[in-house]
């Protein structure tokens, strides 16, 4: 560094001599660079962007809808009317006056147990036979073409099968989420587990895992943004599943409970329920996917 | 009289929709102890399923291979492999992925303490200390190639095997590490085998340079013994004139008389 200066130095006293002493040099003033705002400005601006469209948006909606329903004699009600006729409904949630007679939040947590059980049991199911599946390549091949059928085939049309084996609404509304929701665990565990790095199963190899180890070390880890990703979509297709199922087989539950209002022409309830369903089906999908990202840290980044 | 490590008479054929291929054609090869031994080759003539014999990934058809008087069977971590593309597992910290090599090796030889130590004195070998905490998304390529090494080496191999370990980093990047390779095989007097395209790599690093034939049937078309002293410091080489004629030498081999059919 010093050499530098130094050498500089010469170059400069040699430059010097030729221009003259009548070198002067101007300084230009640059404007003052204006002060960054802090972190957490930024991290409210951020906030408020993600906020205020979806936001305007929906007043947007409202507006227009009031004003396309806002008629009396309208067949759909408009925001305001559904305000009106299902205030309870909308600002309390947990009433409860015994029956079905309860507060949206009772519904919604009935059938979201049944999710719970449902979509629990395929979860567990469809891994190890997404494992199983996975790491036989006959098994996949002549499974792989069967999954595919049976995983387009609507939740509604495994009702009627459902009922004839259970011949009861609590186990039939099980059985139909937890076949539903199976099929896309089931696949993309088989497909993770097929596509696992020749070079990660090499380095088990070379270090000698034992086949236990191989698949808790490596193969589950490897394999855990396919299986969250599979989880991801079940959980959506059990939640379709419940609403559609419950319809049907009466009781608590939040299907149900669009169908008595049906029933009943409070059409305005229906509305309210509607935005549960979407909320909560939401919710659910955002919790599988935090919880996929906290499970495969660092996974997908090789 | 048979090396430390010995190749004998291996042949490997894959066999695809019923076409059977050779890939190499009875190669035979004895290296001594701590010897650092390139292969060169083009690509596709075989030299990484040569390799991957010697690691025990691929079984030859013919022939076997010889490791301190024990037949190799199988994959083992007294022949650690040094991937192409580092291949860390991405979901454990470098420090983690050096441990899980430390503990299956020495989990019942060295108490934890050991393993901790030692697994950390390996990161330190490859001056990667600084990233034990690091995933293997967050470090460079060249990083990622050092932690590598590093857990070859953890394993304590018998011998070493580099599969093109540089061949995936720029060109800095890539004399910094072979210079980091060179001064630990210095150090721990490690028995390499070093598959590499690049000619100046083979002659900079190695005791010995194994030049392949072309593919298929691939086999030894030579080996020349490289007599520069060590420790060989990469400026110097520049002015070096045996370096420059093993470098001719390798050249001469892979393009004049073994050129690679139009790639």
């Amino acid at each position: 560094m010093k050499e530098a200066i130094t050498l500089l130095a010469a170059v400069k006293s040699e430059a010097l001599p030729e221009t003259g002493p009548a070198l002067s040099a101007e300084i230009v003033r640059l404007p003052r660079p204006r002060k960054r705002p802090g972190r957490h400005m930024v991290v409210v601006g951020r906030i408020l962007a993600s906020i205020i469209p979806p936001v305007v948006v929906i007043f947007l909606i409202l507006v227009f809808w009031q004003i396309a329903c806002g008629d009396p004699a309208s067949l759909f009600p408009g925001p305001l009317s559904i305000w009106e006729q299902s205030r309870e409904l909308i600002v309390d949630p947990f009433f409860n006056r015994g029956g079905v007679d309860k507060g949206l939040f009772w519904h919604v947590s009935t059938s979201l147990s049944r999710v719970a059980l449902g979509f629990g049991l395929a979860a567990f199911t469809g891994i190890l036979l997404g494992v199983w599946i996975g790491a036989n390549r006959w098994a996949l091949r002549a499974l792989d073409p069967i999954f595919q059928v049976l995983r387009t085939v609507p939740p509604l049309a495994w009702l009627p099968i459902s009922l004839a084996l259970f011949r009861e609404a609590q186990p039939s509304a099980l059985f139909v989420i937890f076949i539903t929701s199976i099929w896309p665990v089931i696949i993309n565990t088989a497909v993770g587990i097929r596509n696992l790095p020749q070079d990660y199963l090499n380095v088990g190899r070379v270090l000698r895992l034992s086949p236990i180890e191989m698949f808790f070390r490596i193969m589950a880890p490897a394999a855990t943004p396919y299986i969250f990703t599979g989880l991801r979509i079940g959980i959506g297709m059990s939640w379709l599943a419940i609403v559609a199922s419950e319809m049907l087989l009466g009781g608590v539950g939040i299907g149900f409970f669009i169908w008595d209002q049906y029933n009943a022409s409070r059409i305005s309830d229906i509305v309210v329920a509607l935005i549960w369903v979407g909320l909560v089906g939401y919710a659910l999908d955002r919790f599988v996917a935090l919880l996929g990202r906290f499970a495969s840290r660092g996974t997908a980044a090789s | 009289m048979p090396g430390y490590l010995s190749i004998e008479g291996v042949s490997v054929s894959f066999q695809r929709a019923g076409v059977v291929s050779d890939v190499l054609r009875d190669i035979s090869l004895a290296i001594e102890q701590g010897e650092y031994v390139s292969i060169i080759g083009h690509s596709g003539c075989g030299k990484s399923t040569l390799l991957n014999v010697v690691g025990g990934l691929v079984a030859p058809v013919s022939g076997g291979v010889i490791l301190d008087r024990r037949e190799v069977v199988g994959p083992g971590p007294e022949r650690a492999i040094v991937f192409q593309n580092h291949s860390l597992l991405p979901w454990l910290s470098c420090y983690e992925n050096i441990r899980l090599a430390v503990d299956k090796v020495f989990g019942r030889t060295k108490s934890r303490a050991e393993r901790h130590d030692w697994a950390m004195h390996n990161l330190q070998l490859v001056q990667m200390a600084h990233a034990a905490g690091k995933r293997p998304g967050e470090i460079s390529g060249g990083m990622k190639q050092r932690v590598g090494i590093a857990r070859a080496l953890a394993m304590e191999p018998k011998v070493l095997l580099l599969d093109e370990p540089f061949g995936a980093l720029d060109a800095l990047t890539r004399a910094s590490l072979q210079d980091a390779v060179a001064e630990i095989h210095a150090r721990v007097g490690c028995t390499v085998l070093m598959i590499t395209h690049d000619v100046d790599e083979a002659v900079f690093l190695s005791d010995r340079i194994v030049m392949m034939t072309n593919g298929p049937a691939a086999t030894i078309g030579e080996i020349l013994a490289i007599g520069l002293p060590r420790p060989r410091i990469r400026a110097a080489m520049v002015e070096e004139p045996r370096f420059n004629q093993y470098r001719l030498k390798v050249l001469e081999f892979l393009y004049s008389r073994h050129a690679a059919r139009a790639a």
